[in-house]
């Protein structure tokens, strides 16, 4: 600092502090729920400290099943969360790791075309097409499907434009002395542009697991069986349950569980997440 | 636009290689949003058997309709009050890490998580410590003497829904923000020092200022966010109520669509909902152009 | 080992921009030759046509015995050397030397041996496992004449390959190349912005300007005899005096008619008259050199540079300074008066129009 004021210093420390806590409390409150007897919580206020049935109601909703709560079991529906936010992260990556290839390595008809097709996609939010969309899904079969799940969601400009945007920043003389050491278009990729673009891709990847497994309307336009929900679906579902009170105890042990992969993936590779988001955003 | 200089030939190659993105692109993004635009205009009879060209019909309609403008103006306030609750909260937090030395890593790291947290999970977080009966939140308000209620007050419920919303985003705009005062040359900043100013003026004089390109750019990533990432927020927690209270647009479009089966009138819905990220990306790009100068 | 054929070469970018107009050069297998001329002359853009990372717009190129125009790089047996080094940064010094023999299917064995070979000769054999960050300029610079040596090519091609590294590297990579080429006697074609590296490289120089060639020959030819008043200009530092002349009363004079400069051994009516720093001296006892050149010079500056001094100075008459190279620790007051000539023999004439040499 420029000059040293204590006080201003332990001022911003205590700011700091009290903004952690704001972010961390709701967690900390869902997080005591999911440890007491849900009879705790019909008599007045949540409590503000764990109970005594954290192992308990957590063993309950992993072995029991959620059938109470009226959730398929929740090991399905992490693996259906961990299958959409995989194959929406690679599926976006490998396409666009190829489209942007091929639109500054080729010069060919239609290109400046596709760049502008793949472009609009920025525009289009699932949120303005819903209904179109969800009839074209439905005419492909794909409803209650995997592939319905996450193909439709696999365009993405962004990350097009952040590997053309990497792309425009290898020298040229590396593709020549590629071509000169007799390497081909395919084997330039392979051996060349794509160890190059690693961190990228890891960056990336952090970002779009996070898109995948939060995704929310998607999910719940195409999923009718409860056999492809997905836990952030599953926890609407539990909170919505007609003319009885929720079981606080299982939806809050659920949410800590949605919450717990992505933030993971956040915490331990920060370094990449931040990278990962400051481009995208170029 | 641009290519490398040496460009590799292959005829077929090039056109495989985009095939998978642009097939995507074509089903599920521009044929769709053709079709939106397509029903826009076109109206079914109430069995849904005769379907009539009725030009701008649909968009009178709703602009004559009430309820679609009191979800203009809920919007409104849901976004305004999201992008500046969450951007005011994360610049506070921002200048303070940037001024401490000493476990500015620590802070870092605790405040940037919620970014991972889904819309949705938000959502109920906020809705359970609001619980009227249960909730934490809730309890202290009633003990300040208010009687919060979010089931039966509209005010309440879109409170609570900017409060989710902005949660959320704080981590966002916090990177940001601290990236962007990181960025502000020292010497800038040590210069007014030596010219005797204050650290408050000198936030108000120096560092704000040179943080507006970074402010802009987060505003209009925010009004995005809360126009069209927040369905969810609503959704799992108020469902648009009490009443319309918290029927933001894209909440609106979605029931209108899938409960009340309003083809026409959910497509005109999209068309604008389209026409507002349109709007909101052109200033995106142009403002980012300028930000390529330094 | 090949020869390299240009036949009437011609490179047109889109919108007609004509980068590079009718060259022809045959060199000689062995041969190290070197493109030479300012930016934007063509020299590039020649030798990547040679290499096959330009489209040929027209003429031939001939490696060896075949036609290379739509051969592509990989297969037309030559390497290339960059001027930012192109080497792949994710691959070990190793790998950047064997991808070529990978490519081409050499069995492992033999890519082995000679990358060791290669390594031993430029040296970098201790650091084969580092990556390209790890390494200074000049070890780069040694990896990529690494890279292109292991191909044991028909032709090396250098495209300004030292103008990334400091003074006192340059000079002794620029040695080396020199040298190395010696011992492989591979055909090389090196192009290069820098007059001294150019004459100090080349067995015989190509000297071009806005895609023509203005002269071919070896380094002492084109100093002593350069073809132009661009190549005159160009070669050499500092640059030969330029003064353009007319005809008077038998001998040649400034364009204002004034000061009787030389004697007019062809006859023109108007002509450039060039003459070398080196070769103007104090004339002695204010004496002309015999049938030479007299001139009157008002000096300016004097700038010593340790070895040798260049006086700087005005003619009446004539807008351009004059250089004359004296010896060290010359010193003249500005605005002394200096009475120069030279002998006949060092007189160059060129055309006043076309600029082409007159004399011999």
């Amino acid at each position: 600092m420029v000059e040293n004021r204590p006080w201003l210093t332990f001022f911003s420390h205590f700011i700091l502090l009290a903004g952690v806590v704001i972010v961390l409390f709701p967690v900390w409150v869902a997080f005591v729920a999911s440890t007491h007897d849900p009879r705790d919580m019909l008599s007045g206020v949540v409590p503000l400290w764990p109970g005594d049935r954290f192992i308990q109601n957590y063993y309950e909703i992993f072995v029991e099943g959620m059938a109470k709560a009226g959730a398929p079991p929740i090991g399905l529906l992490m693996m259906n969360s961990l299958i959409m936010a995989l194959a929406i992260a690679i599926g976006k990556i490998a396409i666009s790791i190829i489209s942007a290839f091929a639109i500054v390595y080729f010069r060919f008809p239609l290109r400046v075309l596709f760049f502008w097709l793949i472009f609009i996609t920025l525009m289009l939010p699932v949120e303005v097409r819903i209904l179109p969309t969800f009839e074209v899904t439905a005419g492909l079969g794909l409803l209650n499907s995997y592939t319905g799940l996450t193909l439709p969601l696999i365009a993405s400009a962004t990350a097009t434009f952040l590997f053309r945007q990497f792309y425009m920043t290898i020298p040229e003389e590396l593709s020549e002395a590629a071509r000169i050491d007799g390497a081909g278009p395919m084997k330039f990729f392979r051996d060349i542009l794509l160890p190059l673009s690693r961190t990228n891709i890891a960056g990336l990847f952090v970002i779009l697991f996070i898109y995948g497994w939060n995704q929310y309307l998607w999910p719940l336009l195409v999923t009718t069986d409860e056999g492809y929900y997905t836990i952030v679906i599953s926890i609407q579902r539990m909170v919505s349950v007609p003319d009885s009170e929720p079981l606080w105890h299982v939806i809050m042990a659920t949410v800590i569980l949605a919450m717990i992969p992505p933030v993971l993936v956040v915490v331990f590779m920060q370094r990449l997440f931040i990278k990962g988001l400051v481009e995208t955003e170029k | 636009m641009q290519t490398k200089r040496i460009t590799f030939k292959a005829k077929g190659l090039p056109y495989l290689l985009v095939a998978p993105q642009l097939a995507v692109t074509l089903v599920f993004f521009i044929w769709p949003a053709s079709q939106a635009l397509y029903q826009s205009v076109l109206q079914q009879d109430a069995f849904g058997l005769r379907t009539e060209f009725v030009g701008l019909a649909n968009f009178e309609n709703l602009f004559a309709d009430p309820l679609y403008l009191a979800s203009f103006k809920v919007t409104m306030v849901f976004s305004f009050g999201t992008t500046f609750l969450s951007m005011g909260v994360a610049l506070m937090l921002a200048v303070m890490a940037d001024r401490v030395i000493k476990g500015a890593t620590g802070y870092k790291t605790f405040l940037i998580w919620p970014y991972a947290v889904a819309p949705a999970v938000a959502g109920v977080l906020w809705w359970f410590m609001f619980n009227p009966t249960i909730g934490v939140a809730a309890y202290a308000i009633r003990q300040m003497g208010y009687d919060w209620n979010h089931t039966i007050d509209g005010n309440d419920a879109l409170i609570l829904i900017i409060i989710a919303a902005a949660w959320k985003q704080i981590s966002y705009n916090f990177l940001f923000f601290l990236a962007g005062l990181q960025s502000i040359p020292r010497s800038l900043i040590e210069a007014a020092a030596i010219d005797g100013a204050s650290p408050f003026k000198r936030f108000w004089t120096i560092v704000f200022p040179l943080l507006s390109p970074t402010s802009f750019f987060l505003l209009v990533v925010n009004m995005v966010y809360a126009f069209f990432d927040t369905f969810s927020v609503v959704h799992a927690t108020t469902a648009g109520g009490p009443g319309q209270s918290t029927s933001i647009l894209v909440y609106k479009v979605w029931r209108d669509a899938f409960e009340s089966l309003d083809l026409g009138g959910s497509a005109a819905q999209s068309v604008i909902l389209m026409l507002i990220v349109i709007a909101l990306t052109v200033i995106q790009f142009r403002y980012i152009e300028r930000k390529v100068e330094y | 080992m090949a020869t390299i054929l240009l036949d009437q070469v011609r490179k047109v970018y889109a919108g007609n921009v004509e980068a590079v107009k009718g060259v022809s050069i045959d060199i000689a297998d062995g041969e190290f030759i070197v493109l030479v001329g300012p930016s934007g002359c063509g020299k590039s853009t020649l030798l990547r046509m040679i290499a096959g990372l330009e489209e040929i717009s027209g003429g031939e190129i001939h490696i060896g015995d075949r036609v290379v125009n739509n051969v592509e790089p990989a297969d037309r047996d030559i390497a290339m050397v960059f001027q930012n080094y192109a080497l792949y940064p994710h691959m070990s010094v190793y790998d950047n030397l064997a991808y070529g023999l990978r490519n081409r299917g050499v069995a492992k064995g033999e890519i082995d041996s000679r990358v060791k070979e290669a390594a031993r000769i430029l040296e970098i054999g201790t650091f084969l496992d580092r990556k390209p960050r790890q390494l200074s300029g000049g070890q780069r610079q040694r990896v990529a004449m690494g890279r292109a040596i292991v191909r044991q090519p028909a032709a090396f091609l250098f495209d300004e390959p030292l103008s990334n590294l400091d003074a006192k590297l340059r000079v002794q990579m620029r040695i080396e190349i020199k040298r190395l080429q010696k011992a492989l006697g591979t055909t090389s074609v090196y192009v290069t912005h820098d007059q001294l590296e150019a004459m100090t490289l080349a067995n015989r120089l190509v000297v071009l300007n806005h895609g023509r060639i203005e002269q071919i020959g070896t380094p002492l030819d084109v100093y002593e005899a350069p073809a132009t008043t661009f190549v005159a200009g160009f070669i050499g530092s500092p640059a030969m005096n330029l003064i353009p002349v007319k005809a008077k009363e038998g001998g040649l004079a400034l364009e204002t008619g004034e000061g009787l400069l030389a004697p007019n051994g062809h006859g023109v009516a108007q002509a450039i008259l060039g003459v070398r720093p080196e070769d103007l001296v104090l004339a002695t006892d204010g004496v002309a050199a015999p049938g030479g050149l007299s001139l009157e010079m008002t000096v300016i500056a004097v700038e010593p540079v340790g070895a040798e001094s260049y006086v700087h100075g005005t003619v009446e008459g004539l807008k351009d300074d004059i250089v004359m190279r004296a010896g060290p620790k010359t010193d003249y007051a500005p605005g002394s008066r200096l009475k120069l000539t030279a002998v006949p023999e060092k007189l160059h004439i060129f055309d006043a129009q076309t600029g082409a040499r007159l004399n011999a």
